[in-house]
């Protein structure tokens, strides 16, 4: 009976009190997990299919067009419906509790996870109605290649992507927009002040200064360490948004005219050139706004869970600034098998740029281990947990990449399983997640004001399937693609099938993860929350932690 | 030390890569556990800062020059355009199809041979790969052409130190028209393509 209540009203959650900005974040929450469960499915539909004759699945999933259609989509559902949801929730949450200024408009965060949501489903659809299945990478020509694929279907998953991006910019502005509004405590900052800041300048002027023995150059930064992190992983989602529409564009143009009977040349376009534009901007997503954004939640993680200041914090302003840089001239790393490439390009962007990113990456890790471990003893909380699960992730994934983005080791590794296992899955759902999952747990009393958690042993079983799984699945794809399994083949004998079954098993465990986790939450806010989250909020305050009048009294100024 | 092939090579970094991973779950479970623990740790090693920025910048560069001095195809594949290779093979590839595509191509141990894939439409992929499915090599076989309207050659030296008969493996996904409709067979597959022979059996000229 118990169980049956909490199902449908939860533990003391009540929507009712929740203002605009924690209904709008909890909205695109909800999006994310969905689409998470989704993915995971497309996932281990992928995994057991390439486990060959003795798969459980109807024979249609092994079909060509059919497989390669949910590998097209299980990124895009991956990336931007849950993942950029849930970092995008999360930090449209964070700008104005960490700046203690409202949100620049709810309005417009209401159509950020609309418009991302629409997206990811019009995609989906596009792959699942047509099967258009061109894969993330949109190699020209083949998304034009209408020989192979409807135009139909490949104009409905540019259109969804295209919305996807649109989202992404409205997303931007609200976050820019929302850090140089000029009130609260930055009544009286300069748009000048609030730019050094965010691009981490006053972090660099302070070590400068420091070294050749001046007063600091600024005792108060203009904007906490996380804030500075999302303005400038921020930068890096705004050229990849870019990129990205601006090949769907392309792509749109040429499946627009062969629809008009008038099909353009596709040879007028150069496939190495746009590899490199391609890359450019999608490598942003793995190598920019991830790593920048992933450095930031784990300085404010540690910040949050110890109550104290970040070890090293002007040093770690100043490397933000430096994987912004770094972000911007690594592309190459995916273009080693492409022998046309220039090997300069090669060596100094694949190779040397890109090995720069062990150093950021590991000045994160250990200011965050530094942190923590200045505060102990500390309670192994459950946001403690996950922020260790993501540290693991990171710390397997990133050396992972350094050792691929090598010329003698991408001849053997380029496109096997290795890279999406290894490297990918385990960035993705070890690293990225456990980061995402450990915010959760840390913004939730927040966002739901201190709404009881249904069970600790859900919390701890979810924990520990998904880190399991989560390594498990990445490291045993890795192990076939280091005996050769390709990432974008289809094996219908069975060829890797100990590794595979293995892999499955540990996606099966990442799928049980989920569940637990969803029910988790389900059983705490009860099915009439979660509808109750959809419904407009009563108050419309766009902030946490401030007081109304305060907001209003700043406004007027 | 030089590896001769990429199957010792994969065992090499399957090992190290094993090794590191276990090391680095160690590091943080025992940090988790000390971090818990009222009794203050006594630190194993101190490491300091400047230390382990080092360390980090000496295995991000110094993972390139160990392979650039361990992995022979590294430097070759860099000054390819002057290396006279024994032996070149040319072929083109349309419509997930190979054309002009040998039959077989004999190697004997130690010979570099030239592989030149040129398309005509799509992006595709050309690796060969040993009878237990393990892979030798593999490049990415871009279409264009030039000024001229002759094809941009995607090339790649290779030199065989071990015998074995390879097949061949698009390693790039270029559609679903690239397997069969109903049976999912890879129709690029293309069994028994170069076969190496002369090599002792741990490799190297007899």
């Amino acid at each position: 009976m118990s169980m049956i209540k909490n199902l449908i009203s939860g533990t003391n959650f009540d929507h009712t009190n929740l203002n605009a900005l924690q209904k709008v974040t909890l909205r695109a929450v909800v999006m994310s997990f969905l689409f998470y469960g989704l993915v995971a499915a497309e996932g281990m539909i992928m995994r057991m299919v390439q486990m060959g004759p003795t798969n459980p699945l109807p024979e249609m999933f092994a079909h060509p067009d059919h497989y390669f259609s949910i590998m097209t989509v299980h990124p895009i559902v991956g990336i931007f419906g849950s993942t950029y949801q849930l970092v995008f929730a999360a930090f449209m949450f964070l700008v104005p509790f960490l700046t203690k200024k409202p949100l620049y408009s709810v309005k417009l965060a209401n159509y950020v996870w609309g418009l991302i949501t629409l997206g990811t489903v019009l995609a989906w659809l596009a792959a699942f109605f047509w099967q258009y299945a061109p894969l993330y990478t949109l190699y020209w020509p083949l998304p034009a290649d209408t020989a192979q694929f409807n135009a139909l279907g490949g104009i409905v998953f540019i259109l969804g992507v295209a919305l996807i991006m649109l989202g992404t910019l409205g997303f931007i502005y609200n976050i820019y927009a929302t850090i140089f509004q000029k009130v609260g405590v930055h009544a009286n900052k300069t748009t000048k002040e609030l730019l050094i800041s965010g691009f981490g300048i006053d972090g660099m002027l302070n070590l400068w200064h420091k070294l050749t023995g001046r007063t600091p150059y600024s005792k108060e930064p203009a904007l906490a360490l996380p804030v500075v992190a999302i303005f400038r992983g921020t930068v890096d989602t705004f050229l990849d948004a870019i990129v990205i529409l601006g090949a769907g564009i392309l792509i749109l143009v040429y499946l627009l005219f062969d629809l008009g009977g008038h099909p353009l040349d596709v040879a007028s376009i150069d496939a190495l050139l746009y590899k490199n534009y391609f890359w450019w901007g999608l490598d942003l997503v793995a190598d920019g706004l991830v790593l920048i954004y992933v450095a930031g939640s784990w300085y404010l993680l540690a910040t949050l869970i110890t109550g104290q200041k970040l070890f090293m914090e002007n040093v770690a302003r100043a490397a933000l600034m430096l994987e912004l840089l770094v972000s911007w001239m690594v592309w190459s790393h995916h273009l080693l098998a492409d022998q046309g490439q220039p090997e300069m390009m090669k060596l100094i962007s694949g190779e040397m740029v890109t090995a720069f990113e062990l150093l950021t990456q590991g000045l994160a890790l250990f200011i965050t281990l530094v942190t923590l471990w200045k505060a102990r003893p500390l309670k192994m909380t459950m946001e403690l947990k996950y922020l260790l699960g993501g540290l693991v992730g990171f710390g397997l994934a990133v050396p992972a990449a350094i050792i691929q983005a090598d010329m003698g080791m991408n001849r053997v590794l380029h496109n096997t399983q290795w890279i999406i296992g290894a490297h990918v899955h385990i960035a993705l759902i070890v690293g990225l997640y456990m980061t995402l999952y450990s915010a959760v747990y840390v913004l939730w009393p927040i966002v739901t004001n201190n709404t009881k958690l249904y069970s600790a042993k859900l919390s701890n079983a979810h924990f520990w399937l998904h880190l399991l799984g989560g390594i498990g699945m990445g490291a045993f794809m890795g192990m076939a693609g280091l005996e050769g399994m390709l990432r974008r083949h289809l094996y219908v004998d069975g060829e890797f099938n100990t590794w595979m079954i293995l892999a499955a098993i540990s996606g099966t465990m990442l799928l049980v993860a989920w569940f637990l986790f969803l029910l988790n939450i389900v059983m705490s806010v009860g099915i009439k929350g979660l509808v109750g989250i959809f419904l407009p909020a009563k108050d419309p305050t766009a902030s946490y932690g401030i007081e109304p009048e305060t907001i209003a009294q700043n406004h007027k100024e | 030390m030089t590896f001769t092939n990429s199957a010792e090579l994969l065992s090499f970094h399957w090992m190290a890569y094993t090794i590191y991973s276990a090391l680095i779950i160690s590091v943080i479970v025992w940090f988790g556990y000390n971090l818990t623990r009222e009794e203050k740790a006594k630190s194993i090693v101190r490491i300091p800062f400047y230390t382990y920025m080092g360390f980090l910048v000496a295995m991000g560069v110094g993972h390139h020059i160990f392979t650039y001095n361990t992995i022979p195809w590294v430097s070759q594949d860099i000054t390819r355009h002057n290396i006279a290779p024994d032996a070149t093979y040319t072929f083109e590839v349309e419509d997930h199809k190979w054309i002009n595509m040998p039959k077989k191509v004999e190697v004997q141990c130690g010979q570099t041979i030239e592989f030149d894939v040129r398309s005509r439409d799509l992006v595709y992929g050309f690796g060969l790969f040993r009878q237990d499915g393990s892979m030798v090599m593999q490049m990415q076989v871009n279409p264009g052409t030039d000024v001229n309207g002759i094809l941009d050659p995607n090339d790649i030296l290779w030199t065989f130190n071990h015998n074995g008969v390879f097949d061949v493996i698009s390693t790039e996904y270029s559609g679903p028209d690239a397997y069969d409709e109903h049976t999912g067979k890879d129709l690029m597959f293309v069994k028994n393509f170069v076969e190496v022979v002369g090599c002792k059996p741990e490799g190297g000229k007899i």
